[in-house]
């Protein structure tokens, strides 16, 4: 394998780990904010063991997520500097924009609220928790207007032979930026709900702490019904606006070949065959299906993937296994988060709910990795949409540096990840403290 | 102007990360030489608790900078030292987990590894990051496309090393100093005699690495321009003598706060020394990575200097309330708390 591949698997790996991490910070810090907040204003002792419980689990997940997130910036300049220099001008600056005005706020104030606990008044450590939340979240915006760029460029001008920045209100207000940047956060936040559903479920199942439980439950609930529900939703729009951006992902998404100018059918059943450049299988035909989704018009015309030449078409196999994935299990969310709802006031007499809860904490970790490759392999061969290839893009450096570091990380992370799950399993199997 | 502004600020976001990252990084080091009981060595960890993570933030901060303002520095930067740049990532994962992971379990066992991965991760990044600037003083092997012509070993030259041991030992007196604000009792007196016998070694060490600067790198050209830039060499060493003077009076905040002043005045005479040079390239000078080849756009520049003007200051200053609320000593009692390491 040459320094591209080796590079390519680097930052899947290091991004696709990281983003284990990320979304449960993004949605437990604010669950964790809301359950001290109800502590401070009625003093029910049950709230504030809610926030040591799950905040013991939020700060376990949390430190993984940092310290892997310092891999995220540095591997633009190791291993892809040519990219770096082409548009750091834009890029450099939103990550230094993250870090300056997102990034120290989301670290201090953790420091303060994981030691403050009998240094702080109530209120200045439920605040603390709220910063933490507001500047996590606010970080993974200035993270997805990056990543917006390299989706959709917009505001640059070419320039010294570089992109560089003509309208950084273009870059900041990138529409499909926006999207993708609700997308992301409801995902985390019905990712958060799921985690306490799941665990709570856990507990119910063998009737301890039934009214902590139940309390948690419900809660994670209420996230996890609204944000399963939002991120379906404003994900076919976000599908629309692909179509219409990024023409050659959607169809990729789709394993659609050939050009449908009346009309593209939507298969339920199909196998895609790269090879040949067609679908082995195609069964259960919508007509029109496909145009309906993607432009609210049966009749509209959707390009196929034979419309470029083959170098600039993304991998169809595994975009297409990614998308399917990741709307088969975002469409399983809404459901189990209403079948929930309905038993909400009987949870422990439905024993098989709290079973499927348990067992489908995965699912959202799933559906979102999934949802990455589909943005991001989607994109190739492109590291900026229509701007930059990745070939191109990759750093002056020998392989067997690349391979090393791909081989250290790798068992680096695979050792800290399985501390760190051990960690969370203990901590979630324990329980609260004794009231 | 605006590229020697934002060169500045590099210099400075760097001398902040060493002085605030480089007393946790001093700690970590000294934790088995320090820490005899598994009390001690708490206590060590809960010292720098809630501000380890604020302060590597500084860090990314930097890294961040380079790459926003000067691109071309970062990419051939970080390309360019790709190896030591990735065991210096390692070594920071690995320090932050240990730190959050060592008091989750009640073993001496699970203590004793992270205990290791605390020293290892803070010990590894301060020989690296002082191997690494000492070669950016020295120039790096860049050809005309500023491709890094050489490996790990060109990088382990004589001052290059002699960068790697006054950074450890620099951040070994400064957790040292650290630790004798924030700890009582045996475990202080064993900080200070430490910062007692470091101080003479670190004079001859400052001194030596001085003389090789001169001889190994063109970094005292820019002075020999303008000897009034002098004063920042000035700095440090006033800071160095008046520092012996602070630990024998045991005041601890003010023999901290020169230490800080040291560390300051080294990276800012180093970088200065630089000008205007981020990265000079040892095979011809025409090479080098300046200011003037690798800065962004004006554009770019002026919105970063506008989001830093606003910015900087405010996470000064909640990073200053945070130091405030906890600048009372770590007590065994403490240790007793919630969320305590």
């Amino acid at each position: 394998m040459d320094v591209l591949m080796l590079s390519r698997l680097q930052f899947a790996m290091a991004t696709m780990f990281h983003f284990i991490f990320v979304p449960l910070t993004l949605g437990l810090s604010i669950l964790v904010a809301i359950m001290e907040t109800k502590y401070v204003r009625t003093g029910d002792e049950t709230y504030k063991r809610m926030t040591k419980f799950w905040g013991k689990l939020f700060v376990i997940n949390f430190v993984l997520g940092v310290v892997t997130g310092i891999t995220l910036e540095f591997q633009f300049g190791t291993n892809w500097s040519r990219y770096s220099e082409y548009v750091g001008d834009i890029f450099g600056s939103l990550l230094a924009i993250e870090a300056t005005v997102a990034f120290f706020l989301e670290s201090t104030f953790l420091g303060a609220w994981i030691f403050g606990w009998n240094v702080l008044s109530p209120k200045m450590h439920a605040l603390c928790i709220w910063l933490v939340a507001g500047a996590s979240n606010l970080s993974a915006l200035w993270i997805i207007i990056a990543n917006g760029f390299m989706q959709n460029p917009l505001g640059y001008v070419i320039r010294n032979g570089r992109a560089e920045l003509a309208d950084f209100f273009a870059v900041v207000g990138n529409p499909f930026a926006w999207q993708q940047y609700v997308h992301v956060l409801s995902g985390a936040f019905a990712l958060a709900g799921f985690f306490v559903m799941g665990v709570s479920s856990y507990h119910l199942l063998k009737k301890q702490n039934v009214d902590f439980f139940t309390r948690s439950f419900k809660l994670g609930m209420v996230f996890g019904l609204v944000f399963s529900i939002l991120v379906a939703v404003q994900g076919h729009h976000h599908a629309q606006e692909v179509t219409k951006i990024q023409p050659a992902k959607l169809a990729a998404m789709e394993s659609l070949w050939e050009t449908h100018e009346d009309g593209a059918p939507m298969y339920l059943l199909v196998v895609p065959d790269e090879k040949n450049e067609k679908n082995a299988i195609e069964l259960f035909g919508i007509p029109g299906g496909l145009s309906f989704l993607a432009h609210n018009d049966f009749k509209a015309p959707v390009q196929g993937l034979k419309d470029w030449p083959a170098e600039e078409r993304p991998p169809v196999m595994l975009t297409f296994l990614s998308f399917r994935a990741m709307v088969g299990l975002g469409t399983l969310m809404p459901l189990l988060c209403i079948w929930a709802f309905l038993r909400r006031n009987r949870l422990t007499e439905t024993p098989k709910l709290l079973k499927a809860m348990l067992f489908a904490i995965p699912v959202p970790y799933l559906a979102i990795e999934a949802g990455w490759v589909v943005a991001e392999v989607g994109r190739q061969p492109w590291i900026v949409n229509g701007l930059m290839k990745t070939a191109d893009a990759v750093s002056p450096i020998v392989t067997s540096q690349v391979a090393f570091s791909l081989v250290a990380l790798t068992l680096l992370y695979a050792l800290l990840g399985a501390a760190d799950i051990y960690l969370l399993f203990k901590f979630a199997k324990k329980g609260p403290a004794e009231a | 102007m605006l590229e020697t502004i934002w060169f500045l600020l590099w210099g400075v976001l760097w001398a902040i990360y060493f002085i605030l990252d480089g007393y946790d990084l001093g700690i970590g080091t000294l934790l088995p030489f320090l820490g005899k009981s598994d009390t001690d060595r708490r206590i060590m960890l809960n010292s720098m608790g809630p501000f380890w993570d604020g302060n590597e933030v500084w860090l990314i901060t930097a890294g961040g900078v380079t790459f926003a303002a000067f691109p071309k520095a970062y990419a051939v930067m970080f390309s360019g030292l790709y190896t030591p740049l990735m065991l210096l990532l390692f070594a920071l994962i690995i320090r932050g987990v240990s730190l959050e992971f060592r008091h989750q379990v009640d073993s001496p066992a699970w203590r004793r590894v992270w205990d290791w991965g605390a020293t290892i991760g803070s010990f590894l990044p301060a020989l690296l990051l002082g191997v690494a600037f000492a070669n950016i003083f020295m120039g790096l092997p860049l050809d005309e496309k500023g491709v890094f012509q050489g490996n790990l070993l060109t990088l382990l030259n004589p001052y290059g090393l002699a960068g790697g041991v006054l950074f450890v030992l620099l951040f070994a007196m400064h957790g040292a100093l650290w630790l004798t604000i924030k700890s009582e009792g045996d475990l202080q007196r064993r900080a200070a005699n430490l910062a007692r016998t470091l101080w003479p070694v670190l004079v001859v060490l400052i001194g030596a690495f001085v003389v090789l600067t001169v001889v190994y790198t063109n970094l005292l050209s820019n002075y020999l321009t303008n000897p009034l830039l002098l004063v920042l060499l000035v700095a440090p060493v006033l800071a160095l003598l008046l520092l012996r003077r602070q630990i024998g009076k045991e005041d601890w905040w003010f023999a901290w706060g020169l230490s800080a002043a040291m560390i300051t005045g080294l990276t800012l005479f180093g970088v200065v020394g630089l000008y205007p040079a981020l990265l000079p390239s040892s095979i011809n000078p025409d090479y080098s990575i300046t200011i003037a080849n690798a800065a962004s756009s004006t554009l770019t520049l002026s919105i970063m200097l506008g989001v830093a003007l606003v910015f900087v200051p405010i996470v000064a200053a909640y990073q200053f309330w945070l130091y405030r609320t906890f600048s009372h000593k770590v007590t065994e009692k403490e240790l007793g708390h919630d969320g305590a390491y």
